[in-house]
């Protein structure tokens, strides 16, 4: 099978109808599980770096689902899942460095994986005991964002002040499909481009904005908006872990020399809802998510690892094990989870204070203590007979 | 002490600001080669150069947006909008992502970024180049807003609002830029959110800052021709605000006129009222009134001295107030 063939069957949109001209993908893993090259872009991945990168992808996937099953029992509030979206967020976080830093959507919990953010710090803010609840700089992973493409343009400006420092690190800056709409999105790709800035755009095109697909963003495909802010722009298969390193790879490179910032269009499927509010039923068919689910990111990387004879099964049962641990952990964690102290609200408002917090703070704890089974040291056990 | 305008005091506090810190940025629209609109950063390009003095695309969100990620980085961005009726591009970074990020990474990192506004009237401008918005940053907690009246204090609060580690967003009265005053350039000054007394009195206090400290001044001179004694209050900051100087006015005067450009509805003057009213209850020898703009779009140029509370409808507020 040749790259070319290959790579022009992967355009077709799965379930959906071809679109004329949909451009090649780069591909270096096929969803059978073998090897293909490409012109630009290869790799040579060690068996412990791929046995490292099914590891990454497994523990993510098995992370993910108990975050829902937590959902399901009322101990999150709400959960964005990634499932489908491993290989491009395994991939490009394992291309990044140390010193890169990242700033990604709230749907990055692969990436925050490939940078040791603790699992237990992404669940804070869906379990709704703080809005965010890390320190950015410890792993140079910025906090979940939100709001749709606000952090694009953050990433480049921490990019244009790592250019200034002289620094030889780079960003990476995420966002899917639908914020390829939003003007900050459109406004970073100017700045970075103008300022030359070392920045990584990495766009998750999962084809679902919630119930949009892509065709109700864009005309062209993302990664083509590039060449109209004079940067280059390329599509990956985003269900190939190995692809995606190699392009993710080249691109931080790519800014990191001083050529400036790159448009990788990573291109993937939503395969869950999206978050646990979301019912994907209504706006989709079951034939497009069979389609994808062939193209599996997991699969398609174990099936090259049994071909190969690259793991046995030890490998794949100390694995299964290494989940359950982890699932363990998450769910322990997340229900030992204490509800914040009431005063916490007015902490951190402000870094040098302001006499406004202050007051309503002091006004508040008192009101607190005003009840007569307030506990003496901490509000912290608020909830019963308190009447707020 | 230096006879300065406020437009000339504000460049000289950016100067030093760019001298002293190698981390300060002087970013926005025109800021660079053009000095700005305003001249406010004349010369600051020629002598720092386009790595400290940045023009920027015209693109307000993506200047505070990219400021946001340079004092991630460990910059002091101190950022230019152009206009007060062009911040709105900008209005979600601010509100959504600056304001609250310190919150939201428990206090791991901090905004160090100052955005400066030119606003209100009086210049005889187009639509959209004389509002009034402090209310809507003085609303979100995260920010701080300040507004100088006079050279001195255009001076010292900008050093301070550079130096201070969170954002603070910076309204620079456009129409006083040319005034003339002394500048203490050696003196200490005063805490960047302290009100201060700028004209003492017995009978009615006046509560104002930025362009309106000067209509207030000018009636305490007109009213003392007529017997009365006006105290003004001029607030500097408007978040925090410092509700202690304008309480210990209003308990010697027993009378209060709050008096800004922005439209009176849900303005600062409604939130000095109330805390007031709650504070000094028994205090008050009247209800506090309030003069400012309308609930209506800044009118066109030729309609401003109309809508702008001026000399005659502030004396028409303290005459109300002294007849109950």
């Amino acid at each position: 099978m040749s790259v070319k063939s290959t790579a022009a069957r992967r355009t077709t949109r799965g379930g959906a109808k071809r679109r004329g001209g949909e451009p090649e993908l780069v591909q270096l893993l096929t969803p059978e599980g073998d090897r293909v090259e490409h012109s630009e872009y290869s790799i040579d991945v060690t068996p412990d770096e791929l046995r490292g990168l099914y590891r990454d992808m497994v523990l993510t996937r098995r992370f993910d689902a108990e975050a829902i099953t937590l959902q399901r029992q009322g101990e999150l509030g709400l959960w964005a899942s990634l499932l489908g979206q491993e290989a491009a967020q395994i991939g490009s976080g394992r291309a990044t460095r140390p010193d890169d830093y990242i700033f990604p959507t709230y749907r990055e919990h692969g990436v925050a994986w490939t940078r040791d953010v603790d699992p237990l710090n992404l669940l804070g803010m869906f379990r709704g005991v703080n809005n965010g609840g890390w320190d950015p700089n410890e792993n140079n992973f910025h906090l979940y964002t939100i709001v749709i493409g606000s952090q694009t343009l953050h990433a480049t400006g921490y990019a244009m002040g790592v250019a200034k420092d002289g620094a030889d690190a780079a960003v990476i800056a995420y966002f899917g499909d639908g914020a390829s709409s939003q003007g900050d999105v459109a406004e970073s790709f100017t700045f970075a481009a103008v300022y030359n800035a070392p920045v990584v755009f990495f766009c998750q095109n999962n084809q679902w904005a919630i119930s949009e697909p892509t065709e109700k963003q864009s005309r062209v495909p993302i990664y083509q908006r590039a060449a109209g802010y004079g940067f280059p722009g390329v599509r990956v298969d985003g269900n190939d872990v190995l692809a995606v390193l190699a392009v993710t790879r080249a691109a931080l490179e790519h800014a990191r020399s001083g050529q400036g910032p790159m448009l990788v269009e990573a291109f993937t499927y939503r395969m869950g809802a999206h978050t646990t509010t979301d019912d994907p039923t209504r706006y989709r068919s079951d034939e497009e998510r069979e389609e994808w689910a062939s193209k599996d990111p997991i699969a398609r990387l174990r099936a090259h690892l049994d071909k190969q004879g690259l793991a046995d099964e030890g490998f794949y049962a100390g694995l299964d094990a290494e989940s359950d641990a982890l699932a363990k952990r998450v769910r322990d964690g997340v229900r030992g989870m204490p509800n914040p102290d009431p005063m916490a609200m007015f902490e951190n408002v402000y870094a040098d204070g302001h006499a406004l917090v202050d007051e309503e703070r002091a006004q508040f704890a008192e009101y607190l203590a005003s009840f007569e089974d307030a506990p003496a040291a901490s509000h912290g056990a608020a909830g019963s007979g308190k009447g707020h | 002490m230096t006879q300065m305008a406020i437009a000339k005091a504000l460049n000289e506090s950016l100067r030093t600001s760019l001298e002293n810190d190698p981390k300060v940025l002087v970013m926005g629209e025109d800021v660079g080669r053009l000095g700005g609109v305003f001249r406010i950063t004349d010369g600051l390009f020629k002598d720092f150069g386009e790595g400290r003095v940045i023009d920027t695309p015209l693109a307000e969100s993506g200047i505070v947006g990219t400021a946001i990620g340079l004092a991630l980085r460990g910059y002091r961005p101190v950022v230019e909008i152009q206009f007060d009726g062009f911040v709105f591009p900008a209005y979600d970074q601010i509100v959504t992502q600056l304001a609250k990020m310190h919150a939201r990474a428990l206090g791991k990192i901090k905004l160090p970024i100052v955005i400066r506004i030119p606003y209100g009237g009086g210049i005889g401008a187009v639509e959209h180049h004389s509002e009034s918005p402090e209310t809507l940053f003085a609303h979100v907690a995260g920010l701080k807003v300040v507004s100088p009246s006079n050279a001195s204090d255009a001076y010292w609060m900008m050093q301070q609002a550079i130096e201070c580690d969170d954002p603070v967003i910076f309204f620079e009265p456009k129409r006083r830029y040319w005034d003339k005053g002394e500048v203490a350039v050696s003196s200490v000054p005063a805490d960047l959110h302290k009100a201060v007394v700028a004209q003492a009195g017995t009978d009615v206090t006046l509560a104002a800052f930025g362009p309106m400290v000067k209509v207030c001044l000018e009636v305490a001179a007109a009213a003392a021709n007529e017997g009365r004694s006006i105290e003004v209050v001029d607030l500097r900051s408007i978040s925090p605000l410092d509700f202690d100087t304008v309480q210990a006015s209003v308990e010697k005067t027993g009378r209060l006129v709050v008096v800004h450009e922005a439209p009176v509805f849900f303005g600062t003057g409604a939130e000095i009222a109330a805390r007031i009213t709650e504070r000094s209850f028994y205090a008050l020898e009247a209800p506090v009134l309030r003069v400012g703009g309308f609930h209506a779009p800044y009118p066109p140029a030729r309609l401003e001295e109309e809508y702008l509370p001026g000399l005659d409808r502030v004396l028409d507020a303290v005459d109300r107030v002294l007849a109950y």
